[in-house]
């Protein structure tokens, strides 16, 4: 036992040789210290899934260019809604309103452009989009205010929210134009620069890959950052552990929780807005089940439901697996009811080898 | 004397029906230790947690540093300087100890939206100020949760007397330490105090609370039954007051009259009824 006043004394360099040094550490190899990260359930779950399809779907193509494109860009408009929920929800929070915020949020995009005649408002792309923007981060606002100052759980608020955005998205267009899928955002001025960084395809190795991939990717590598470096990231994992304790410590919870329910708000307004471009406008029931889907998403990735512990490299393994048992099912011509059946199997999996992973990191 | 660093007077807490704390006042001086005694839930942490932020007093006032003070939160009193181990210890059992210890208040480097959280300080920090107190971590990355319990509030007592500038606050610090920990903690005590810091000290072991302490407030029943200076009262009387001295008679007699009746161990019960007579007469050990 090295006594107080040696440690501190101790130059910075020497402390990992001291640490070595000391009896009670055993050497761990490489597998247990992967064992204590959240992702490393998905990141096994990839191989195997991307193993199966290879074989099972050998004569489809599945080792293909193609294919990978296919399922990248089939990954990314829930990718993006996945890292905003795997915030929210290490923070011990969950946001069932974002598939229907998806919906709105694309709706009040193409509500503002819509010309005066067809009973919109006219507006060039880039006012539309700011505006747009600010309602759907408004909604958010209203989801954290309301879960911070009646302390209910946000799993019911959220419950409510998502038949309220989900109406309103249906409810106001229909009674503005009359319809509830508004496209031709093509012909709306200021279109050209902004298809470019949103809507494009990006022609590599003879595939068509969206240019929505590069936000998701860029995304993660942000969140992640925040999540691992920064003191909001700090913040995340303490108010998910505990909120009181986090507030007694100093932490803001309130405004940290109504931030994170308006970054869920803000992927879902991006998720929109990258399906605007890519289908010329958009739908009042886009995003259906992608809260689900999301959360889904984010659990295989190795967070807990309960909060306090996960990572957002776990939501994109989480989203890529559903995305290439997605494809996987489409390009073997099974039945797509499967689907369901498929993903359910992997999420019940992928909750109980998480289990057995923490209790085996936390074990020690 | 000098003025309190820290005072609040008249201060009443209500939940709902439950009066935790009733016209309760006190204070604490810059370079004194205040230590505050009390059965169990006689209002100790009720206190402690408006002092620090935690619970808006509903009645009362509060002061510090000469004005009075309203606290939202936690981290207004932090900002000014007031840091208290809670009785829970507020740790977050999943997170690692460097990532506990500086929660809420992380060190950061770099600029604007490359503003990040200094995790080589953070880990360097915690492992010096927890070598400190004695406690030689395997690892800063370990879980607290992991930690064992007198570990666990060992680094809730290094983090607070490394953020406490000016007031710190202790509940029950000592209750899990070992001997060699809680001598380190009195020794911070000390410490904290000849550097001028005003100290909250609650504890129910009167030997911990009388060699450091300067007054002695007394809380039962959510009011405030005795404030005593260390000249006032001798150590015999405080033990006996802190124990209620008739109570431990009482139960010696039920030990004795246990002992007479012959049995195994009737020798040793016989040994703890004159260890508690001996307390209950005041005597130390
Ligand atoms: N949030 C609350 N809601 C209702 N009652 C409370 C609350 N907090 C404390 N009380 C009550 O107030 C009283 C005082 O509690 P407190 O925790 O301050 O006691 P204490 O002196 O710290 O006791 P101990 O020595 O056991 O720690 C108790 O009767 C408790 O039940
Ligand atoms: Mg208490």
């Amino acid at each position: 036992m090295v006594s107080g006043e040696e440690v501190s004394s101790l130059a910075v360099n020497t402390q990992p040789a001291q640490a070595a040094a000391d009896e009670r550490i055993r050497e761990v190899g490489v597998l247990s210290r992967l064992m204590a990260r959240p992702e490393l359930g998905a990141l096994v779950a990839v191989v195997v899934v991307w193993l199966f399809f290879a074989v099972v779907a050998a004569d489809n193509n599945f080792i293909s260019w193609a294919t990978t494109a296919a399922i990248l860009n089939r990954a990314a408009p829930l990718g993006i809604l996945a890292i905003a929920v795997a915030l929210l929800m290490i923070a011990g929070e969950f946001d069932l309103s974002i598939g229907s915020l998806v919906g709105f949020g694309g709706m009040a995009i193409m509500m503002l452009v819509t010309p005066v005649e067809a009973g919109g408002f006219g507006w060039a792309i880039l006012p539309a989009i700011g505006v747009a923007l600010l309602i759907t981060l408004a909604t958010g606002f209203f989801n954290g205010v309301l879960v911070v100052t009646t302390k209910l759980p946000s799993f019911i608020i959220t419950l409510g929210s998502l038949f309220i955005f989900r109406g309103l998205a249906v409810a106001v267009p229909r009674s503005a134009t009359n319809r509830t899928q508004l496209g031709g955002l093509d012909e709306v001025s200021g279109y050209g620069p902004m298809d470019a960084i949103l809507g494009t395809k990006l022609e590599l190795f003879g595939a068509r890959f969206d240019v929505a991939i590069v936000w998701w990717i860029g995304l993660t590598i942000i969140a992640t950052w925040v999540l691992m470096r920064t003191r909001v990231g700090n913040w995340i994992f303490g108010v998910g552990g505990d909120n009181v304790a986090a507030r007694n410590v100093g932490v803001p919870v309130n405004r940290l929780k109504i931030a994170l329910f308006m970054t869920t708000a803000f992927a879902a307004f991006l998720s929109a807005l990258i399906q605007a471009f890519q289908f010329n406008g958009a739908d009042s029931l886009r995003g259906s089940l992608k809260e689900f889907e999301a959360i889904i998403a984010v659990v295989i990735g190795g967070t807990l439901l309960t909060g306090g512990y996960g990572s957002v490299i776990g939501a994109l393994l989480g989203t890529l697996i559903f995305a290439m048992v997605q494809q996987g099912i489409i390009i073997t011509g099974v039945d797509g009811d499967w689907f369901k059946v498929f993903v359910g199997g992997i999420l019940v999996a992928a909750v109980i080898f998480n289990n057995f992973v923490r209790q085996q990191a936390t074990k020690r | 004397m000098s003025e309190p660093i820290l005072e609040v007077q008249n201060i009443s807490k209500f939940f709902g029906s439950v009066i935790a704390l009733k016209d309760v006042s006190m204070f604490v001086r810059a370079g004194e230790v205040t230590c505050l005694l009390g059965d169990n839930g006689a209002g100790k942490s009720t206190l402690i947690k408006v002092l620090s932020g935690v619970h808006k007093p509903d009645e009362g006032v509060y002061r510090y540093q000469g004005s009075e003070v309203s606290f939202s939160s936690p981290r207004d009193a932090l900002d000014l300087g007031i840091a208290t181990v809670y009785q829970d210890l507020a740790m977050i059992p999943l997170m690692s100890i460097w990532r506990n210890f500086f929660l809420g208040s992380e060190p950061t480097v770099g600029w604007g939206p490359f503003r990040r959280f200094d995790v080589d300080f953070a880990k360097r920090t915690t492992r010096e100020e927890l070598g400190k107190m004695g406690i030689d971590i395997r690892d800063p990355d370990q879980p607290v949760g992991t930690l064992s319990g007198g570990e666990r509030q060992s680094v809730a007592i290094a983090r607070a007397v490394y953020f406490g500038a000016k007031v710190l606050i202790l509940d029950e610090p000592t209750a899990a330490l070992g001997v060699k920990q809680a001598g380190v903690v009195l020794r911070y005590i000390v410490q904290a105090k000849q550097r001028g810091i005003g100290v909250i000290f609650i504890t129910h072991n009167p030997h911990h609370a009388y060699p450091v302490g300067d007054h002695f407030v007394i809380l039962r029943r959510g009011q405030i039954y005795g404030d005593f200076t260390k000249d006032e009262i001798p150590l015999e009387q405080l033990v006996q007051m802190m124990a209620g001295g008739a109570d431990l008679e009482v139960l010696s007699h039920e030990l004795e009259k246990a002992a007479e009746g012959g049995g195994p161990g009737a020798d040793e019960l016989e040994k703890v009824a004159e260890g508690f007579e001996a307390e209950a007469r005041g005597e130390a050990d």
